[in-house]
């Protein structure tokens, strides 16, 4: 599972620095910012041409040796690697956070709250509801809200920005009651409890555009999910010596669906981390996807191949629990004879 | 073919697949009618193209059938010239051979509520050293003729006129719409409702000098689609992005939902190293993050849709699903006939093409139909980011343009809309279809 991280990781460097390309920009950017602060600067204005030449070379060349750019490629994605694997995540190029800081570390946690906050109630409201819904509506099946629910399911092909258009312009636009986009008002409101009122209202709609966009379709797998279950022999077995719906629902339905349960709130807890870049780009939401996005286009190879290790890591941790959360709750699962992909 | 005819038979029963069936053939339909009118290059021409080519269209109007619905009526944007007939032109000769009078008129009804944003005429005249002389005047309703300007017509004049200074001073008013549309009786300066006539006549000084005109009025409402920022019509990228974005959504679920097969296949056959291999290439490109990894590619490389064509296939191939397939012909790599098929020496790939891929298309066909839709949205949304193709015109162009441009905020829906609708059309034809095709090839859905 390591190496599988280190590879990932690696190739993400690799593009994001698209072979060495970034370099040349960032070079010619230093070049030219220096050259303008001396040739600006008062202070140099007596120093001969050949003394002005000589402090410019010198600049360029400290700049570029604080970057690293004077290694070769290949040394320094090694480096970044490193860094990469050991979380020392380093200074962004030209990004900063709020406060005014370079750490790579602290551009990501400041965006942090705000993408959990949406991802987070979003992501637990379809998780739970759908479970809760799909097994009503598997112990039902035929009946017509089952119907509404395969009839809406198809909506799951369009992604949560798109809803969110439609939001935005029922909601914002025509009816004005609720903003267009961002965290919270402007000016933000002192008072906490004000604050976090404004946060809500901000969250409404971008939340609701996830849930409308995936909540259907993942009823419908579910639901199928659990109906195949429930046609099991020792489901009918359970009905025959007449317990309870609700016991074998917990007893005979959930029970040994468990596992295939908690994968995927286990894999749903991992997207979380990075976020609906697009969804927060159309509500202006100060989340990590709208970071990457913007570290993308400042060519901010330290910030994009921050985010993607800490989702990588997140992945591999997740994946190796699995294997014990599996032989924790499925004794079909013995230790020793598991471990998937783990290695 | 007997099992083909069933699988219609049973698909019919489904009136998800009809509709979506029905979806997919009309959208088909309008690509082939876009790519038989308009060619690549004159769509690519047309989309960049700026105010030379559109400066007959009105800026930021919504669709002609805005009115149907509306009961304020909005005035419609038209063009006519005299070039191609539309705008009468009768040249009549005088004693002086040298001089000849053209007079070229034009009525139109105006039953509208507003008036429109600007009136303009186009003069193109020949002439070798003396210039062409027109006056334009203004017919009303109601009798009245407004004289709107007399000028020496250059080889190429333009005459704007609400910007024009003297009419504005004639008609003592800025507002030079209201003054020549509004009914005189009318408190509310409504616009006045019939006939107007635009009648601009014209002197030549010389004998085969000549004066063509062209009459636009840019209106609050253009064509069946509306304009945009820079007059483009948009009815031309919403035709054209059909094609588009049925080719990238159908090349896409092809390319990856066949090559995850054949990989798949080939793994499980082969196994030992090969099926190794791409277990663990499966596993890297779980963890690489799909979308950060397109934009990237899109901000750095290049934005052509083709290349994110690529792209998207390579990364998709490796994922999730080609465990399930492999879990699949794990199974049929035990079964009779394949031992028959080696027993009599087939060679592997004859097993692995003739034998273990064919039993799997209707597992393939659902999936593949399921997946367009993702694909056709994943292009609109790589748009909407900024990342479209920079020089075909796209339905998630067209969204990305008007949220650049704040479309919501300034209450122009039709822009945002029209694309939006046409996606979710699309996107709902494919989900449709896919769904009855997964219940009808999977027989284990058919009961729940």
């Amino acid at each position: 599972m390591m190496v599988t991280v280190t590879i990932a990781v690696y190739l993400t460097i690799l593009i994001a620095n698209m072979g060495g390309y970034v370099d040349t920009i960032m070079r010619n950017e230093i070049r030219d910012n220096t050259t303008q602060a001396i040739l600006a600067n008062p202070n140099y204005r007596s120093l001969s041409t050949e003394a002005k030449a000589e402090l410019i070379r010198t600049k360029i060349a400290t700049e570029e040796n604080r970057l690293g750019l004077n290694q070769p490629f290949a040394v320094r994605s090694i480096k970044y690697l490193r860094n990469a694997l050991t979380l020392n995540l380093g200074r962004a190029i030209n990004m900063k956070s709020d406060q005014g800081s370079k750490e790579v570390r602290l551009i990501l946690l400041e965006r942090l709250p705000a993408t959990l906050l949406l991802t987070g109630s979003s992501s637990l409201i379809v998780f739970f509801a759908s479970i809760f819904i799909a097994l009503s509506l598997s112990r039902k099946y035929g009946s017509f809200w089952d119907k509404v629910t395969i009839a809406f399911s198809p909506t799951s092909a369009a992604p949560p920005w798109f809803y969110g258009i439609f939001l935005i312009l029922i909601f914002a636009a025509v009816f004005k009651i609720l903003p267009f986009g961002g965290l919270v008002d402007s000016p933000s409101p002192d008072n906490p409890l004000e604050y976090g009122l404004s946060v809500l209202k901000h969250l409404i709609l971008p939340a609701s555009s996830v849930i409308i966009s995936t909540i259907f379709f993942s009823i419908y797998n579910w639901r199928t999910f659990f109906l195949i279950y429930s046609s099991e022999d020792y489901v009918e077995m359970a009905k025959a010596k007449g317990l309870t719906p609700r016991d074998i629902e917990r007893r005979y339905i959930l029970r040994p669906t468990l596992p295939t349960i908690i994968t995927s709130f286990a894999l749903l807890l991992i997207t979380l981390w990075t976020g609906f870049i697009i969804t927060e780009t159309v509500f202006l939401w100060p989340g990590l996807g709208i970071t990457l996005f913007r570290a993308i286009g400042f060519y901010d190879t330290p910030v994009i191949v921050g985010s993607t290790i800490i989702y990588a890591y997140l992945l591999a941790i997740t994946v190796f629990l699995l294997d014990f959360v599996y032989a924790l709750v499925d004794p079909r699962v013995k230790v020793g004879s598991g471990g998937g992909g783990a290695q | 073919m007997t099992a083909l005819k069933n699988s219609i038979r049973d698909l019919l029963r489904y009136p998800s697949a009809i509709l979506g069936s029905v979806i997919i053939l009309f959208l088909l339909a309008i690509s082939v009618y876009a790519l038989i009118t308009i060619p690549y290059s004159e769509a690519v021409r047309l989309w960049r193209g700026g105010e030379e080519i559109w400066y007959q269209n009105p800026k930021y109007a919504a669709p002609a059938w805005f009115n149907t619905f509306s009961s304020k009526k909005e005035p419609v944007s038209f063009a006519v010239r005299t070039t191609d007939g539309s705008m009468s032109k009768t040249t009549t000769p005088s004693s002086d051979p040298e001089i000849s009078s053209v007079d070229i008129t034009y009525s139109f009804d105006y039953a509208y509520d507003g008036v429109p944003q600007e009136l303009l005429i186009y003069f193109t005249s020949q002439y070798k050293e003396k210039f062409s002389f027109v006056s334009v005047s203004w017919i009303t309703p109601d009798g009245r003729t407004i004289r709107i300007a007399d000028m020496a017509a250059s080889s190429k004049l333009t005459f704007r006129f609400s910007q024009d200074q003297k009419l504005q001073k004639r008609l003592k008013t800025e507002h030079v719409m209201q003054a020549i549309f509004a009914d005189p009786e009318s408190p509310t300066q409504a616009p006045l409702k019939g006939q107007y006539q635009l009648v601009i006549s014209g002197t030549t000084f010389e004998k085969d000098a000549t004066i063509d005109a062209e009459f636009v009025l840019h209106g609050e409402l253009f064509g069946a689609a509306g304009t945009d920022k820079y007059r483009r019509d948009l009815l031309l990228p919403l035709l054209y992005g059909t094609p588009i974005a049925l080719a990238f959504g159908l090349l896409a679920a092809l390319g990856t939902s066949l090559l995850t097969m054949v990989i798949a296949a080939i793994g499980t056959w082969y196994g030992g190293w090969v099926d190794e291999l791409i277990q663990r290439i499966t596993e890297v490109n779980l963890v690489l993050p799909f979308l950060a990894i397109l934009i990237m590619v899109g901000t750095f490389y290049s934005r052509s849709i083709w290349l994110m064509l690529g792209v998207t296939i390579l990364l998709s191939i490796f994922s999730g699903s080609i465990k399930t397939y492999r879990a699949i012909f794990m199974q049929s790599k035990e079964s009779s006939y394949i031992e028959a098929a080696r027993a009599y020496g087939a060679s592997s790939s004859r097993i692995i093409f003739s034998y273990l891929i064919p039993r799997m298309v209707p597992l393939l066909i659902p999936a593949l139909v399921s997946s367009v839709p993702s694909f056709v949205f994943l292009e609109a949304s790589l748009a909407v980011l900024g990342l479209g193709d920079p020089v075909l015109p796209t339905w998630g162009k067209v969204i990305n343009d008007a949220f650049a441009d704040g479309a919501l905020y300034q209450g122009r829906y039709y822009w945002v809309l029209e694309p939006a609708v046409l996606l979710m059309i699309t996107g709902f034809g494919f989900a449709m279809l896919g769904f009855a095709l997964d219940r009808i090839f999977n027989p284990r859905l058919r009961d729940v």
